[in-house]
């Protein structure tokens, strides 16, 4: 017979997806424990409390509490949905385009640059407009579109003299002209489970910022992109932001490693909690089997 | 049911069944954020505001 497994669930708000997380759990009579990730701390040379877990699923908002458990958690043996090296990657968009130009997978023209004559510079060679984006952020905060050479020293100058040192990491987008939408796809493992189009007449298209969601048939060209894309990461459970672009086709925006998906669920009618808990238990028994 | 005072605006919220501790629920009166922090009896303090790096 098989050993029962303790999962532990890392989180930070219940939010809706928590909950059916919960529920998920609960209605597979899996042995679990909430986490909060304001709550718990770690005694380095005393393990043994966390390697009684199986596996932790991370549901994190706060990146960096998220990252640093996970490394410990790692550290200490207990495999996580996602990995550390994983949350490590797409926490950092300008580690997520590092890897995806590593791997070759399509993505915008991106630059770089650490000062903010250097970035004016790099902006000047990519023509206007451009977006400046933080490199770790989400839920489209922070994104600035770029259309001259006024608004570039204006946006840099603010950076470096506001922002933490992280903002003076500039990371340069080439401006996309979205047709209304980009298209967000969920990997589960080896598996695309669904996709949705997000809305929005802003050219942030984010649900979190107003964006509406409507469903996006899979398309081969979609399922083989988003797992070359989810495999260039480090795989596990992750959202694939695809923008189709009027020239190059489809192409990888960014990668979410802790997506929400309280708008793609209901939409899509696919159990998405459910198979993310499966996934996690999947993990667990590989481990327990090792 | 359980009722709960807004610590901000001192109205009355209804908790719906269900509510769990962790989850955030938007006080009808004023719009502020506000913490589930227990069931029985319920409780709620202001939910802390959104950090830089919050995400998904």
């Amino acid at each position: 017979m098989q050993r029962r497994l303790k999962i532990g669930v890392l989180y930070s708000r219940v939010r809706v997806e928590e909950k059916w997380i919960f529920a998920a759990m609960e209605k597979r009579g899996i042995d679990y424990e909430r986490l909060d990730d304001r709550a718990i701390s770690f005694d380095l040379e005393n393990p043994e409390p966390w390697r009684a877990f199986d596996a932790v699923l991370e549901r994190s908002i706060s990146y960096t509490s998220g990252l640093y458990t996970l490394r410990l958690l790692n550290a200490f043996g207990v495999p996580t949905v996602n990995s550390a090296s994983v949350a490590e990657i797409c926490g950092d968009k300008l580690m997520t385009s590092a890897v995806l130009a590593r791997d070759g997978v399509p993505q915008p023209h991106n630059a770089t640059a650490f000062t903010p004559e250097a970035a004016l510079e790099a902006i000047e060679a990519f023509g206007y407009p451009v977006v400046l984006k933080p490199v770790v952020g989400s839920w489209g905060r922070l994104l600035a579109k770029v259309n001259d050479r006024d608004a570039a020293e204006a946006v840099l100058e603010h950076k470096a003299t506001l922002g933490s040192v992280q903002h003076s990491v500039f990371y340069i987008q080439e401006f996309i002209e979205k047709p209304g939408r980009d298209i967000r796809a969920v990997v589960i493992g080896e598996r695309v489970l669904t996709a949705m189009y997000r809305k929005s007449e802003h050219w942030i298209t984010n649900t979190a910022r107003g964006g509406e969601g409507e469903i996006c048939p899979l398309t081969p060209e979609i399922e083989e992109l988003s797992l070359r894309a989810a495999k260039s990461v480090g795989g596990g459970v992750l959202a694939i932001d695809l923008i189709e672009h009027t020239e190059r086709g489809l192409i990888v925006n960014e990668i979410n490693h802790t997506m929400e998906f309280h708008t793609m669920q209901p939409l899509s009618g696919i159990d998405i909690a459910g198979e993310i808990v499966e996934y996690v238990v999947k993990m667990a028994r590989m481990k327990d089997e090792e | 049911m359980s009722t709960i005072t807004c610590p901000e605006c001192e109205a009355q919220v209804e908790l719906e069944s269900g509510t769990e501790v962790g989850e955030i629920i938007v006080c009808p009166d004023c719009g502020v954020d506000l913490e589930v922090i227990a069931i029985d009896p319920a409780a709620v303090q202001l939910a802390p505001m959104e950090q830089e790096d919050w995400g998904e």
